[in-house]
C-alpha cells in the first residue's frame, strides 16, 4: 500500500504575525513549525505503515526552506519526501494551490492521500478537498479515525460533524483530510534524525507538473485575490479591578450588571 | 466566463434530517442585504436533500424570493459527491452572481469541492461580507471593479484580518461562519417562487457509503442562542467545579460554554466551546471564568455586548477585552455573585 501524506511548513502564530508592504504575509520572518493537523495525518499514516507496511512519502509545497519540514517527517518515519518548490508557484491562492499540488500527485503512486484538515496560518480546510476534486477521488473530510481493508482496496473514516460522526466507507485511491484529534504524534527517533539528513528529498519545479496548464498555478492561478490584509485591530479594554475582598469583587460585579439592566 | 451572465444572491440552505440548520437563515439575512446592494434584488435559496419541499415555505419566510430544490434519496444524508453534483449542477444551470454557504462540517467539505468543479474561487470562514470596489482604491494600470463581493475573515488563529475579491470569476463563493450573520424577523405567510430542477445522479468512483449515523445527542441549549453565557476555563480546576458556573448560570437564566483548553482536557463537550475551532458566540453578557484569553477564544467571543472577565492572574490577555474585568479568586467570587444576585432578584 502506497500513502502519500500532504504537509504544510506554516509559521509558528503564537509569535505574532509580520507582513510584507503588499500586505502578504512574510512568512521568512516567522517561525517554522509543521502544520498540527498534518503531523496528525503523517501519524496516522506511520500508523498503517507499521500495520501493513505502507510506503509513506510525504509532499509538500513552499520556499525551499520547506525542506526541514520533510526532513523531520522522514525522522518520524516517512520513507520519501518530494518539495514542491518554483517562483511561478508563489502567491498562490487555494484554487491554485491545490492545483498545483495535483499536478505533483499525477506523477505518484497511491492508495490514500492524506492532508489535514486545514493549516493553522490559512485557516481554510479548502486545499485537502479541493485536491481531490482536481485528481476525481473521492474525500473524506474531518477523519477522527482510520480503518484500511487492503484487500477490498476499501477505507473506513469516522467523519465527524457538530452532532454527529459517520462511519463513511470509500473505494481507493482517496483523499482523507485528518483532523488533530486523530491520534498523539509520534516523536522524531535519534536514529531517525541522522537518516532524515542522508536521505535525499525529490525536488520538484513547475516543469515537474503533470497536466497543469499555466494558467492554474501561482498568483495568476489565483481566482480570489486580496484586498487588504491587517493585524486585528483590538477592541478597548474596559475596567479593571483589585479589589480588596472576595465580598468586594462580588459587589462591583453585581453593581455593573445592575447599571446595565440585566437584573 | 461572461461574467455578467451570473446573476443574483444565492445561499446553499442547509438541512439535516429533514430540519433547516439556523446557518440556513442566517445567510438568507446577509444574502438580503447584500441583493439590496446590488442591481439584482433576488436571493435564491438552494435546497438539497430526500423529501425537504415541505421547508421551502420557512425559507421564504426568512427571505427566500425563490427556492431551487433538487429533491433525491441520492441526497439523503449528505455525502460530498452527489451533494457537489447537484451544487455544481445549479451552479451552472442558474449562474448565480454570489454564492455563500455555511462554514460548517458539511459546507466547509461540500464549499471547496464545489468551488473546484465550477473554477471559482472560494473564501473561507468569512465573518463580514460587502458589496464594493475592487481594488478598494484605484490603482493606476488596473481596472478597478465596482459592485463587487468583499469578503472578509480572520486568518492566523485570529491574529489578522484579510479582505479578499473574486473579480474575474463567478460565482464569487464564501463559506460564512455560523452565529455571525443576523437573521431577519419572518414574514408569516410569505411564499416564495420554487422551482425544481433534478441534474441526474449516476454512482462512480467518488460515491462514498455511510455505513453507519452516530448522533450524539445534547442536552445542553446551543450557546449560540444564549443571551447570557456563562463560560468557564482551565482555571475553573476540575469539570466536578463547573458547578458553580452552573449556579451562577442558572440565577440569570444562562447557558454555560467553555474554552478550548476545557475541552481538550475531556470536561466538557466540544458543543459547548467558544472561540476560533468552536463557535462564535454574540450573547449580552459574557461571563469570562478562568480564562486566560488566548487570541483564539477572543476571536470566537468578542462581540459579546458586556464581557465580565474573572481571573486571578492580572495580566491575562482576557483583561483586554473584558469590560469590567475583576482580578481575584473565582472560587469565592462566583458563589458569592450567585448568593447576592439571587437576592437582589428576589426583591
Amino acid at each position: 500500500m502506497k500513502v502519500v501524506v500532504c504537509i504544510k511548513q506554516v509559521p509558528d502564530t503564537k509569535g505574532g504575525v509580520k507582513f510584507k508592504p503588499d500586505g502578504t504575509l512574510d512568512r521568512g520572518a516567522m517561525l517554522a513549525i509543521m502544520n498540527p493537523d498534518d503531523k496528525a495525518g503523517l501519524e496516522a499514516a506511520l500508523r498503517l505503515k507499521d500495520q501493513y507496511g505502507a510506503e509513506v512519502t510525504v509532499v509538500t509545497m513552499g520556499l525551499p526552506k520547506a525542506d526541514a519540514v520533510l526532513r523531520e517527517a522522514m525522522a518520524m518515519g516517512a520513507d520519501k519526501a518530494v518539495l514542491i518548490t518554483d517562483r511561478v508557484l508563489g502567491g498562490a491562492d487555494t484554487w491554485a494551490t491545490s492545483s498545483t499540488i495535483a499536478g505533483a500527485l499525477r506523477n505518484l503512486e497511491y492508495d490514500l492521500i492524506i492532508t489535514g484538515r486545514q493549516a493553522i496560518d490559512g485557516d481554510t480546510a479548502q486545499v485537502g478537498p479541493q485536491i481531490s476534486e482536481h485528481l476525481h477521488i473521492p474525500v473524506i473530510s474531518y477523519a477522527e479515525e482510520i480503518k484500511v481493508d487492503e484487500k477490498a482496496k476499501t477505507v473506513e473514516v469516522k467523519r465527524q460533524f457538530e452532532d454527529r460522526y459517520h462511519i463513511v466507507k470509500a473505494k481507493m485511491p482517496c483523499l482523507i483530510t485528518a483532523l488533530s484529534e486523530l491520534n498523539d504524534p509520534r516523536y522524531m527517533t535519534p536514529g531517525g534524525i541522522f537518516d532524515a539528513f542522508d536521505k535525499d528529498v525529490t525536488v520538484w519545479g513547475r516543469n515537474d507538473l503533470k497536466d497543469v496548464d499555466d494558467s492554474n498555478i501561482g498568483l495568476k492561478g489565483s481566482p480570489t485575490q486580496i484586498a487588504k490584509a491587517s493585524d486585528k485591530v483590538k477592541k478597548g479594554a474596559g475596567e479593571k479591578v483589585v479589589p480588596e475582598s472576595d465580598e468586594a469583587a462580588a459587589d462591583y460585579i453585581l453593581g455593573k450588571l445592575q447599571e446595565k439592566k440585566v437584573v | 466566463m461572461a461574467l455578467e451572465d451570473y446573476k443574483g444572491v444565492f445561499i446553499f440552505a442547509q438541512q439535516v434530517d429533514g430540519e433547516l440548520s439556523n446557518i440556513a437563515l442566517e445567510l438568507l439575512g446577509k444574502a438580503k442585504d447584500l441583493a439590496n446592494d446590488l442591481d439584482e434584488k433576488k436571493v435564491t435559496a438552494v435546497l438539497l436533500g430526500d423529501g425537504i419541499q415541505g421547508l421551502c415555505d420557512k425559507l421564504a419566510e426568512y427571505g427566500a424570493d425563490r427556492v431551487i430544490v433538487v429533491d433525491d434519496p441520492a441526497l439523503k444524508d449528505y455525502r460530498t459527491e452527489p451533494y457537489t453534483h447537484a451544487l455544481a449542477s445549479v451552479i451552472n444551470e442558474y449562474k448565480p452572481e454570489i454564492l455563500l454557504v455555511g462554514a460548517t462540517a458539511i459546507g466547509r467539505d461540500l464549499g471547496p469541492r464545489v468551488s473546484s468543479r465550477v473554477h471559482t474561487g472560494l473564501t473561507a470562514d468569512c465573518t463580514q461580507l460587502d458589496i464594493g470596489d475592487f481594488p478598494l482604491v484605484p490603482v493606476e494600470g488596473q481596472e478597478q471593479k465596482h459592485k463587487q463581493l468583499l469578503m472578509t475573515r480572520p486568518a492566523f488563529g485570529g491574529n489578522t484580518i484579510a479582505t479578499i475579491a473574486c473579480p474575474e470569476f463567478r460565482p464569487q463563493m464564501a463559506t460564512v461562519r455560523p452565529g455571525v450573520m443576523q437573521k431577519i424577523a419572518p414574514n408569516k405567510g410569505a411564499k416564495a417562487e420554487i422551482v425544481s430542477y433534478n441534474p441526474g445522479f449516476e454512482e462512480n468512483n467518488c460515491y462514498t457509503e455511510i455505513v453507519k449515523i452516530v448522533k450524539e445527542i445534547s442536552e445542553i441549549e446551543d450557546i449560540q442562542d444564549a443571551k447570557i453565557l456563562v463560560s468557564g476555563g482551565r482555571g475553573v480546576g476540575s469539570p466536578e467545579n463547573f458547578k458553580i458556573l452552573e449556579d451562577l448560570a442558572k440565577v440569570l437564566h444562562g447557558t454555560v460554554s467553555c474554552s478550548r483548553a476545557v475541552v481538550d482536557s475531556g470536561w466538557k463537550p466540544k458543543d459547548m466551546q467558544v472561540g476560533q475551532t468552536g463557535k462564535t458566540v454574540r450573547p449580552h453578557v459574557y461571563f469570562a471564568i478562568g480564562i486566560s484569553g488566548a487570541i483564539q477564544h477572543v476571536a470566537g467571543m468578542e462581540e459579546s455586548d458586556i464581557i465580565v472577565a474573572i481571573n486571578k492572574d492580572e495580566n491575562a490577555p482576557i483583561f483586554d477585552v473584558a469590560d469590567y474585568g475583576v482580578v481575584g479568586d473565582l472560587n469565592k467570587v462566583v458563589p458569592l455573585l450567585t448568593k447576592k444576585l439571587e437576592a437582589a432578584l428576589a426583591q
